[in-house]
């Protein structure tokens, strides 16, 4: 199977930065179809600049990104841009309609896709993110959390074959990211979709398959979530915020005691914490 | 406070009023406020008012907020209609004569025919703007922009630059409240002292809320782009205005009401 995105030493610098200062430096990764990949990396990392070059926003300084076997370039630049759907942070600054529905059509709308399949394609991607009775609401009238799960369905109709997450949960709260983060594991299970999610947050990198952690534009690890979060407090530094779990493992560790290396999620603490009790 | 000058005017409703074409509401109103002038006796402004007072009836919204959409114009209207009373050539009984000021009574009864006027325009303008919600005004505009497009003008364009202007509205009156509160926290008085002072305090609040309108218009554009837009050519469009019966119904009663002053004026 060939890889969906290729990347190949990506260098990027922006306008106004010196030729030897790069944003990005080097930066080389595959994604295999239906993948999730994590990308973690403190604020300023070069994160968001990595996600914007993937779909042409930015063009890189030297190096190649090919998507689904296509170079990206000036002449195929829209084409791609169909192929990814992209989620940004700020839940407001991205809601182009002035209603729910005239939203979730905007990339319809862009495509000339004809009215009859915008209708059946905006409806059952509403419907999939749970949004179907809010379909004629003002984005004024929506919490943070569904105003991101309207960005999702616009994504859904549009039919991309990848979607990037660049910090789409950051600013909600927790209940909100909850239903965020469920939504995506639904859109994944319900179709071949790669998902490239750019986060701060433990649980969304704890979903993926990969985590790439990126450090001043440098491609500096690569692992699955398990091996990544072995790390302990050095996460702080990788510009994730240690998991609950990890947290107390350090905690019980200054304690005196024994705790496993490996990754535990908090219910595998808790049944570690049990059998500890038992075995005493 | 500002949220209800511009949105609380919408009302929302299930009338037959309310479900008109935008189109046909623009375009009737705008011919309302031109047959207007046809009107130059009692008989016309009576059949006038009925028609109005009709079209309300029909919209089911209540009649108290007619009232309050003339009330703020109230000090305009009798401005005009004084002037009228007073600097108006003399016709008919002359009440009263003094240098350039003349009270007669065809002074005055066009004075009482200009306050008509403006209340027939205000009633009618209201009926548009509590009926039908912004953003179909913006469809309905765009629609009616479509024969500019010969001379080029960016129809499509303009028509998504206006529902975005819309879209955003009650964002920005967030952004406002809440950096209201951040620099009455610093101890700024909103609506204090002399008018130079209520000015300045606007300052603190117009600089923050342009730079982070200038970034929320980035991160939009950047969005926008990401998701296709390349400008209005080549889209298709998912709302869509549909012309029913009702509208026709309605553009033959405003024909009819037309012929009807035609004959009806002296």
């Amino acid at each position: 199977m060939n890889p969906i995105i290729d990347v190949q030493h990506l260098d990027y610098r922006y306008p106004q930065q010196a030729a030897d200062q790069l944003t990005l430096h080097d930066i080389s990764f595959t994604v295999m179809p239906g993948e999730w990949v994590a990308i973690v990396g403190h604020n300023g990392s070069g994160k968001s600049t990595l996600a914007k070059n993937l779909n042409g926003l930015l063009a890189p300084a030297a190096g190649t990104i090919k998507i689904d076997g296509q170079v990206l370039s000036e002449a195929t630049v829209w084409d791609i841009r169909k192929e990814i759907g992209m989620v940004f942070q700020n839940p407001d600054n991205q809601f182009v309609g002035a209603t729910v529905e005239d939203d979730v059509a905007f990339s319809l709308e862009n495509q000339g896709i004809p009215r009859p399949e915008m209708l059946t394609r905006v409806k059952t991607a509403l419907a999939q993110v749970n949004m179907q009775d809010f379909a004629t609401r003002e984005p004024a009238r929506l919490s943070g959390g569904q105003k991101q799960r309207v960005a999702l369905a616009g994504m859904i109709a549009a039919r991309p074959q990848i979607l990037i997450l660049d910090e789409a949960t950051s600013m909600l709260d927790p209940r909100g990211r909850q239903e965020v983060l469920a939504t995506i594991r639904e859109m994944k299970a319900n179709s071949e979709l790669t998902v490239l999610s750019i986060t701060h947050d433990i649980d969304e990198a704890a979903s993926a398959n990969r985590v790439l952690v990126i450090n001043d534009g440098r491609l500096k690890e690569e692992g699955t979530p398990a091996e990544i979060f072995q790390h302990g407090e050095a996460l702080i530094k990788m510009g994730l915020d240690m998991p609950y779990a990890e947290r107390l493992k350090a905690a019980l560790k200054r304690q005196g005691l024994q705790v496993p290396t490996k990754y535990l999620t908090e219910k595998g603490m808790a049944d570690w914490l049990w059998q500890l009790r038992s075995n005493k | 406070m500002m949220n209800k000058l511009i949105f609380g005017r919408y009302i929302p409703g299930d009338s037959v009023v309310h479900h008109m074409d935008p189109r046909a509401k623009l375009l009737l109103s705008f011919y309302f406020i031109g047959i207007i002038f046809i009107a130059n006796n009692w008989l016309t402004y009576a059949v006038l008012f009925a028609f109005t007072l009709f079209a309300i009836y029909l919209s089911g919204v209540k009649w108290s907020f007619f009232i309050n959409g003339v009330k703020p114009l109230i000090w305009l209207i009798l401005f005009t209609v004084i002037l009228q009373i007073l600097f108006s050539a003399s016709g008919g009984h002359v009440y009263f004569k003094w240098g350039i000021i003349t009270i007669s009574q065809f002074g005055l009864v066009n004075g009482v025919y200009i306050f008509f006027r403006f209340v027939l325009i205000i009633f009618m303008s209201t009926l548009l703007t509590l009926t039908t919600p912004p953003l179909e005004l913006s469809d309905a505009i765009e629609y009616l922009l479509m024969p500019l497009r010969a001379v080029r003008f960016p129809v499509y364009e303009v028509a998504l630059m206006l529902s975005i202007a819309l879209r955003f509205v009650p964002t920005l009156m967030d952004e406002t409240e809440k950096i209201m509160n951040a620099q009455r926290a610093r101890g700024v008085d909103f609506g204090e002292g002399n008018i130079f002072q209520q000015m300045r305090a606007i300052v603190p609040l117009l600089i923050p809320l342009f730079v982070s309108s200038f970034n929320r218009a980035e991160d939009l554009a950047t969005a926008m782009e990401a998701r296709g837009y390349q400008g209005g050519e080549g889209r298709s469009k998912y709302r869509i205005l549909k012309w029913h019966a009702r509208d026709t119904w309605a553009t033959v009663s405003f024909a009819v009401l037309t012929v009807v002053l035609v004959f009806l004026r002296a």
